[in-house]
């Protein structure tokens, strides 16, 4: 082998591949360096003829606008960066809510559309198709037309017992003020749930032991309600409620629900229980039915094949799909500035027009909403790998 | 033998009696799919009921209380207090012509009808997958049209020679934004679409990266900042005396965003293709453009079909977006229209919503049947 003859034939160095994809990607950086430089020559250069300085010092200032949703202390005195912090933990908040209520739905719809039933699972069909081919902003516009519109005045609020009052203005509920004893109870709540995970994962080496199983559940709803409950009822029910009363013109006190919130959480929580339905059916559909039979053969009743056999595997198909539509709904809260409900982006946008810092508020968006994004997606896929099939 | 008289042999056979009727029909239908059970009779009880009061308000509100005729508010208001009055139509009727044109010049709408009638023309067969001379009309479609439709709509004038005289994208409106802003939101991303998903599958780790990023970016983010940063942040991208219209800075980034939901549609699609046409590719010594133009991207590209439709889908629901920044879309456009005293009644609120739902759904619905309809003809066999 040592015979000059047999070395490969010399190709010209213009079709080395491995010399044409360094060239590709040589000629890419330099295309990518040259585009970013012609940026941010530009705009140094346009900020600076605008008289425009740069950084994020402006945050400091005072912000001097009221927010109408405020899950920590805010005045008009208050910074434009708390104005964006109060921001960011709205469309937390109506993310984590959005993401619960649309679960819950999707589940049921998704279930519903499986029905034997004729007219339980076209109800079903109907909704999906309706919901999912009307955009979500003309939704959310919708409802919160509906909440502003149809709603009564304060002084003639529709009274939903327990203290519970809707009007135009909003949801008023009774607002629970927790005594200084309350804390034993929350106690009682953490070491509960503590015991089910230890109750848990002895009783599960205890039936790969010994086959004899152990009424887990029953024993997790003791603890994680019934202890907590039992703690409560001893220490004298340290709770007390301010209910909402009507002061003038507008009720005062109790917890407020702006009807920005309800109709934005109404609108997302819909939309987004469309695809999750879709995403249910298909799943539980991707089991084979080869799956139930062979369950039902080992003897298995009808709820144990459900929780045992066939939703585990529907999980693993829908993990993935749900995670992106969990991603939407959080991208989608967004919309939020149409109807001025107080999130991350209708704050930015008052800061932006304030300010005129809009790089830097646009930046604040995009780290934002990708941390949020790439967070989720890496905590999702560690889970779907845990769920996930383990081949040989 | 006596006894043989007691046997009763039948010659010929018993007649056919029909099932009964309790299974049959629509008594049996009704039996088996709606009262087979006491949880399923309930169940049917409790959907009827909640179809009935889902459906009976909007039927009451949309036909039987609506106000057909009219010229102004007037016709729209409750004669009385207390009376219901439903959907304000002729509101609507009056402002059609805004819906679908926006405030483009009277005289000059028979260019848009042109390019709406180009549209279905060429999209029509383009859809059907019985008529031939697919690649000719898509052709026309994706490379004729869209510059015919430019001229068309913004106008062509050589000096002093006027063809079509121009008109200021600033009064366009409604149902034309809508169409516009999606299908070149999708006609330009597909390129663009088709690119990323070849660099993110490249052998070239920068290549391979950049794409990463760029399709993760645009992915990560909400589609409202990025109209944001079109309408805001663009001009000042840009040398001083450059500057966009803001039509085409929404396009720029409605393309940029649509763009990275397509490289990963289209990457699913050529993961789909096996290995074995790559290296039979390769193997008639065909390089790396010719391989992907000749073997791979027509099988591809047929095989995400029903994706592509899906995220115009998605992209069509999402251009009302654009009235956050100030555009007049359809939704837009009717949103504007509250502000009219001429017809200010409470109806006129739902009725402009409504009508929108109904408009959009009509758009959606179809294209979702349609892609519907080709992920059967596409997949054909290993059905179970």
């Amino acid at each position: 082998m040592s015979d000059t003859a047999d070395a490969p034939p010399r190709a010209s160095l213009l079709n080395d591949p491995k010399v044409r994809g360094l060239f590709y990607q040589v000629l890419l950086v330099a295309f990518l360096v040259a585009g970013g430089w012609f940026i941010v020559s530009n705009t140094a250069a346009n900020l600076e003829r605008q008289n425009i300085s740069s950084g994020f010092d402006f945050l400091k200032n005072t912000a001097g606008f009221g927010i109408s949703q405020t899950p920590i202390e805010y005045s008009e005195t208050s910074s434009y960066g708390r104005a964006i912090v109060i921001g960011f933990l709205n469309t937390l908040l109506v993310a984590v809510f959005g993401i619960f209520f649309a679960t819950i739905i999707g589940f049921v719809v998704g279930i519903s559309r499986l029905s034997t039933n004729w007219v339980i699972s076209k109800l079903a069909y109907w909704y999906v198709e309706i919901v999912r081919n009307v955009p979500l902003l003309l939704q959310i516009l919708f409802w919160y037309l509906l909440l502003i519109e149809s709603t009564p005045s304060p002084r003639k609020s529709v009274e939903l017992g327990a203290g519970a009052v809707l009007n135009n203005r909003g949801f008023f509920l009774p607002k629970p003020i927790w005594g200084d004893v309350a804390v034993y109870s929350l106690a009682a709540l953490i070491i509960g749930i503590i015991a089910t995970f230890v109750i848990r994962s002895w009783a599960r080496k205890r039936q790969e032991l010994t086959g004899q199983q152990f009424p887990v559940g029953l024993t997790a709803l003791g603890a994680i309600i019934g202890f907590p409950l039992l703690v409560f009822l001893i220490t004298g029910l340290p709770v007390q409620f301010e209910y909402p009363v009507l002061k003038g013109f507008n009720y005062v006190g109790g917890q407020r629900l702006i009807p920005e919130f309800l109709a934005l959480l109404f609108a997302l929580s819909i939309y987004t229980a469309a695809f999750i339905a879709e995403i249910v059916r298909a799943g539980i559909q991707a089991v084979s039915h080869g799956q139930t039979e062979a369950a039902h053969a080992l003897g298995l009743r009808n709820s144990p094949t459900l929780r045992l056999v066939v939703i585990p595997q529907a999980m693993r198909v829908m993990i993935p799909p749900m995670t992106s539509q969990y991603l939407n709904l959080t991208k989608n809260s967004s919309l939020a500035v149409a109807i001025a409900f107080p999130d991350l982006v209708a704050n930015g946008q008052i800061v932006m027009n304030q300010s005129g810092r809009a790089i830097e508020i646009v930046g604040i968006w995009m780290v934002v909403y990708l941390s949020l994004s790439l967070g989720t997606s890496a905590f999702m896929n560690w889970y779907n790998k845990r769920m996930a099939l383990v081949e040989r | 033998m006596a006894n043989a008289e007691m046997f009763h042999v039948r010659t010929e056979e018993a007649p056919l009696l029909p099932a009964p009727v309790s299974t049959t029909g629509a008594i049996g239908w009704m039996r088996q799919n709606l009262f087979s059970s006491i949880g399923n009779t309930i169940l049917t009880v409790i959907g009827i009921f909640i179809a009935y009061s889902m459906i009976m308000p909007i039927i009451q509100f949309a036909f039987i209380d609506a106000v057909w005729t009219g010229e102004d508010r007037t016709a729209c208001l409750a004669a009385e207090p207390g009376e219901k009055v439903g959907a304000c139509w002729a509101y609507v009727g009056a402002y059609m012509k805004q819906f679908i044109y926006g405030r483009y010049p009277y005289e000059e709408l028979y260019r848009v009808n042109i390019v709406y009638g180009l549209f279905a023309l060429l999209l029509i067969p383009l859809a059907m997958p019985s008529v031939p001379a697919k690649g000719l009309n898509a052709f026309l479609f994706l490379v004729m049209f869209p510059i015919a439709a430019y001229y068309l709509l913004t106008g062509l004038e050589f000096g002093s020679f006027v063809v079509f005289p121009i008109v200021e994208t600033a009064v366009w409106g409604g149902l034309l934004v809508t169409l516009v802003i999606a299908v070149t939101g999708i006609v330009a991303s597909l390129p663009l679409g088709v690119a990323l998903a070849l660099g993110r599958r490249s052998q070239m780790p920068i290549i391979k990266l950049v794409s990463i990023i760029f399709i993760e970016f645009w992915r990560g983010v909400p589609l409202i900042t990025v109209l944001f940063m079109a309408s805001v942040m663009l001009p000042l991208f840009l040398p001083e005396g450059v500057n966009f219209d803001k039509l085409l800075r929404v396009l720029i980034g409605v393309t940029l965003f649509s763009a990275a939901y397509m490289a990963e549609v289209v990457r699913g699609g050529l993961q789909a293709i096996p290995k074995g046409q790559y290296e039979g590719a390769m193997a008639l010594g065909l390089r790396f453009w010719p391989m992907m133009y000749l073997i791979i991207l027509p099988q591809a590209l047929k095989l995400v079909i029903p994706g592509i439709v899906n995220t115009f889908i998605g992209l069509f629901k999402d251009t009302t977006l654009v009235l956050i920044v100030g555009m007049f879309d359809l939704l837009g456009q009717i949103k504007s229209s509250f502000s009219d005293s001429t017809w200010a009644t409470p109806s006129q609120g739902p009725t402009g919503y409504l009508f929108a739902g109904v408009v959009f759904f009509l758009f959606c619905f179809g294209m979702s049947r349609y892609s519907i309809f080709m992920e059967k003809k596409l997949h054909t066999g290993h059905k179970r």
